[in-house]
């Protein structure tokens, strides 16, 4: 691992996120759809609470679609452009790369969320919210989103189409939110506990849950990291194996 | 020193590289001919660390590209096949990513980048997109690339592909300034720029090695080595019959009403010869060209199995 190829890898990525009108307008389309899910469908006001409960609680069904868009490109596009010959063949290995692109898209997720923050402003100025709250609420959803682009940068490899890539993602994305749902869990009703507890586990749903209302609990800090790692050495895997091929 | 040993590739079923082996000096200019689908591209993507060979060993200045396959890539300048780059980047920032991770930065970055975009050229595109540059302009972009770091070892595939003329001209001229002391390998469709620039050239085809020689010296396997292309100015009858009479000549081809090529027995030097017997005649000599010999009938005399042409123009 060598921190600053990483580093170069990560900037040359933001660097294009940015070089076309498609960031901002996402960030626009992001901040105007947290908006609308939290003062229409999350009543921020008729709640009548100095929390951003509203806000948070919609996060996973927002990123479901964001998240995706933000990372299908990031390997798909340097394959069907080529450039993954180019990027490969310079002396910055496969580990750093990954990475590299990964915490670009990851950053820019960072981004768009921290421009939310008019909604705090507001919150704090109606009320007296517990700011330690909010700001866990803000780490735990910075959290959960890295393991959504850490998922859609592995189905990112394993297509050359980018809305292929989009579509995996939200399929496996939602596979992992939903794991904590009793319709799902029911269908595991005739396997031992510890399935039904471990696919529980997996859900981003129940993880959230928690977060949302401001509980950031190591368990689930160590979850979501351990979920990124994992995913990213997915993808490092499947880069290999689509090299080779 | 590049050394290939017994090199081989499989996709599956199919074979792109069968058993090639081939070293390559310091300061040859090694040319990479063969069809398309031969698997030029594919030794070159292997050589450079792209891909895994099946089997067989490649080593660059006695490292392994198997396992050292980072240590090779930074003493290697490698020009993918269509030149690659991203596309959304300008010229500028591109070459700046690219020196940033060849190690360069501060003043040294700068200067560098400098000399490499007076080397290719590209001061009228540097803030441009990528995406708006003309296909020469990517060319370029992707040469600048591979020579950012002055690199012991260039591989380049097809260089010159999608180039004009004077583009093509003055990327030869470049790639023949880099190659002083450097081990550099181009893939090539073009013969004429095996002539103009390799020290050497290898001819593969179904992933085999067919031929490895200097260009001129393959030339000369040629049956067009030595060869002469003979144009009277008036319609002589029997040219062919009498033009035969002439010692050491094998054969004679009429080309055209008032053209015919005199191939020579053995590649043997025919020029006095025939210059002494024109002059007993009384034929007005329009033109009289020698060939040396031509690369592309090698060429398809090794890949193909079909004869060759009878009748081609001087």
């Amino acid at each position: 691992m060598n921190l600053n190829m990483t580093s170069i890898v990560m900037r040359r990525q933001l660097h294009s996120y940015f070089a076309t009108p498609v960031a901002y307008v996402f960030i626009l389309m992001f901040l105007v759809l947290s908006g609308v899910f939290s003062f229409y469908l999350g009543h921020f006001y008729e709640k009548g609470q100095a929390d951003l409960n509203a806000f948070f609680n919609f996060h996973p069904w927002l990123y479901l679609f964001f998240m995706p868009a933000i990372s299908m490109g990031l390997w798909s596009q340097e394959r069907q452009l080529g450039t993954i010959e180019l990027l490969m063949t310079l002396p910055i290995g496969h580990s750093n790369a990954v990475l590299g692109k990964f915490l670009a898209a990851w950053l820019f997720a960072g981004i768009a969320l921290m421009l939310t923050f008019p909604i705090w402003v507001t919150v704090s100025y109606l009320g007296d919210p517990d700011h330690g709250v909010i700001l866990a609420g803000y780490i735990g959803s910075w959290l959960m989103a890295g393991g959504f682009l850490a998922i859609g940068s592995c189905m990112s490899v394993c297509s050359k189409n980018q809305i292929v890539a989009f579509i995996l993602t939200v399929v496996v994305c939602f596979l992992f939110m939903v794991s904590g749902v009793s319709m799902v869990l029911d269908t595991f009703s005739l396997a031992p506990q510890w399935v039904i507890d471990f696919v529980a586990g997996l859900s981003f749903l129940t993880r959230f849950d928690g977060i949302a209302r401001g509980v950031l609990d190591i368990r689930d800090v160590v979850y979501f990291i351990a979920l990124i790692s994992l995913w990213l050495y997915l993808t490092k895997t499947f880069l290999q194996r689509v090299q080779a091929n | 020193m590049i050394r290939v040993k017994n090199l081989s590739m499989k996709f599956d079923d199919f074979t792109a590289v069968d058993d090639l082996s081939f070293d390559v000096a310091e300061g040859e200019v090694l040319g990479f001919l063969g069809p398309n689908g031969a698997g030029k591209s594919t030794t070159m993507k292997i050589i450079s660390g792209f891909l895994q060979a099946t089997s067989g060993e490649v080593s660059v200045c006695g490292l392994s590209v198997d396992r050292d396959p980072q240590k090779v890539q930074q003493i290697m300048g490698y020009l993918p096949e269509g030149a690659p780059a991203y596309s959304e980047m300008t010229v500028w920032a591109f070459l700046d990513f690219i020196a940033q991770v060849r190690g360069f930065s501060g003043d040294d970055k700068r200067q560098r980048l400098q000399a490499v975009i007076d080397q290719v050229q590209l001061q009228s595109v540097l803030h441009q997109v990528i995406d708006t540059l003309s296909k020469g302009f990517v060319r370029r972009v992707g040469l600048a690339q591979a020579i950012m770091h002055d690199p012991k070892v260039l591989i380049l595939d097809e260089p010159t592909d999608g180039l004009d003329p004077n583009q093509k001209h003055q990327v030869r001229q470049l790639i023949k300034s880099l190659s002083k002391d450097k081990i550099v390998i181009i893939s090539t469709h073009i013969l004429e720029e095996v002539s103009a620039v390799c020290s050497r050239a290898l001819i593969i085809n179904q992933g085999k090695l067919l031929l490895d020689d200097h260009p001129e010296k393959l030339e000369k396997q040629s049956r067009y080595h030595n060869a002469i292309c003979l144009q009277l100015s008036d319609n002589v009858e029997a040219a062919v019959k009498s033009l035969q009479g002439i010692a050491n000549i094998e054969s004679v081809e009429q080309l055209e009403e008032r053209k015919y090529m005199l191939f020579p027995r053995g590649g043997q030097m025919l020029l006095p010869e025939v210059v002494r017997w024109l002059d007993k005649q009384s034929w007005q000599v329009e033109s009289l060209h020698l060939e040396k010999g031509r690369l592309e009938d090698v060429f398809r005399q090794v890949t193909t199995q079909e004869p060759i042409s009878q009748q081609e123009a001087c």
